[in-house]
């Protein structure tokens, strides 16, 4: 095999390693600690936010006008209007600033 | 009849299940296709073969990493440091896998393997939010979601590995930017949650520093530390969500 196809194949073990790591590893302990627990809570907030983040530094005019738009969306509505109506102003506003 | 189609007899409405979750990752879809896309085409400029852009997406199957990867390959890197960052990447995943591990350790352990590898930060908050509502997580919805989001970015990589060099305009469709609206809506539907203001603060602001600081893969990891460290600190709530 290629150079190319052994990085992809230890890159999918350790993907999966991930994947599946987070479980095993808990499941060894009979009681969740009500912090751990509260911690775990607080993991898909803190996670996205950081994918979100330096985006959102990086991003110009047209990109905040859409994620404005998501969040005055999110007090009505669900994901998909939200997605698409911040999607058509994001690409509205790059017709527009460019 | 749809019920045919899908080789689960076991559960009358697994079917149905099925659907429903296939129907939730169609958005994830749309907002991901761009970027299987884009990974297909950038996989073949820096050097992949289009089979192995494709087996990247059929193996890894983790969009960010897979980017990354790429982007490495294209600079000579040491394999190692690869494969370091495409675990880095992706290491946001033990935290997901141990949050719905206790909701998915119900199912035979061939399915939880299988459920495992198809865990996607949209999949994740899906099974998140229907956890939310009080509804127990049934194989068919899980991998109705999963396997129909899967199937799509491994043949969308290979479309864009294929014709990758003929999108006209990325940038004036969006493509870069379609995640992060998604994502940021995924993080406003969580906001009834207990300290969600603090953990979202705290995390934006630690993945920032360690973006300009550390770089890239690791403001993932470090920024969520930071947030979930801060709520493990916090003194634990008993009772309603706003009491101390």
């Amino acid at each position: 095999m290629s150079t190319t196809v052994w990085i992809i194949f230890w890159g999918a073990v350790a993907t999966y390693l991930t994947r599946i790591g987070g479980h095993l590893v808990l499941s060894r302990f009979e009681h969740v600690h009500p912090r751990v627990e509260a911690a775990l809570n607080a993991v898909p907030a803190a996670v996205l936010t950081t994918i979100v983040a330096p985006a959102v530094l990086t991003a110009g005019p047209a990109e905040w006008t859409a994620l404005l738009v998501a969040g005055l969306m999110s007090l009505r509505f669900g994901m998909l209007p939200l997605f698409l109506v911040s999607a058509a102003v994001l690409i509205a506003g790059r017709q527009l600033v460019g | 009849m749809t019920a045919d189609a899908i080789p689960q007899e076991d559960e009358p409405t697994a079917a149905t299940e099925f659907w429903a979750g296939a129907k939730l990752s169609f958005p994830v879809i749309v907002a991901a296709s761009p970027f299987a896309f884009l990974f297909g085409a950038m996989a073949v400029k820096n050097g992949l073969s289009v089979f192995e852009a494709t087996l990247m997406s059929f193996a890894i199957y983790g969009g960010a990493s897979q980017m990354v990867g790429i982007d490495l390959f294209g600079q000579h890197i040491e394999p190692w440091l690869i494969v370091l960052s495409i675990f880095a990447v992706n290491f946001r995943h033990v935290l997901y896998s141990a949050a719905i591990g206790r909701k998915l350790s119900v199912w035979p352990t061939i399915q939880q393997a299988l459920g495992y590898f198809v865990l996607t930060d949209p999949l994740y908050a899906e099974v998140e939010r229907k956890g939310e509502a009080g509804r127990h997580i049934a194989f068919p919805w899980y991998i109705g979601f999963g396997a129909t989001l899967y199937v799509s970015w491994v043949i969308q990589s290979g479309i864009g590995a294929y014709f990758g060099n003929l999108i006209p305009d990325p940038h004036a469709l969006g493509m870069d930017f379609l995640l992060p609206i998604y994502f940021f809506g995924i993080v406003l539907s969580f906001r009834a949650r207990p300290n969600w203001l603090p953990v979202v603060i705290v995390s934006g602001i630690a993945s920032l520093i360690a973006y300009k600081t550390v770089g890239s893969p690791w403001h993932v990891s470090i920024g969520a530390a930071a947030g979930v460290a801060l709520v493990a600190l916090l003194p634990v709530r008993q009772g309603g969500e706003f009491e101390r």
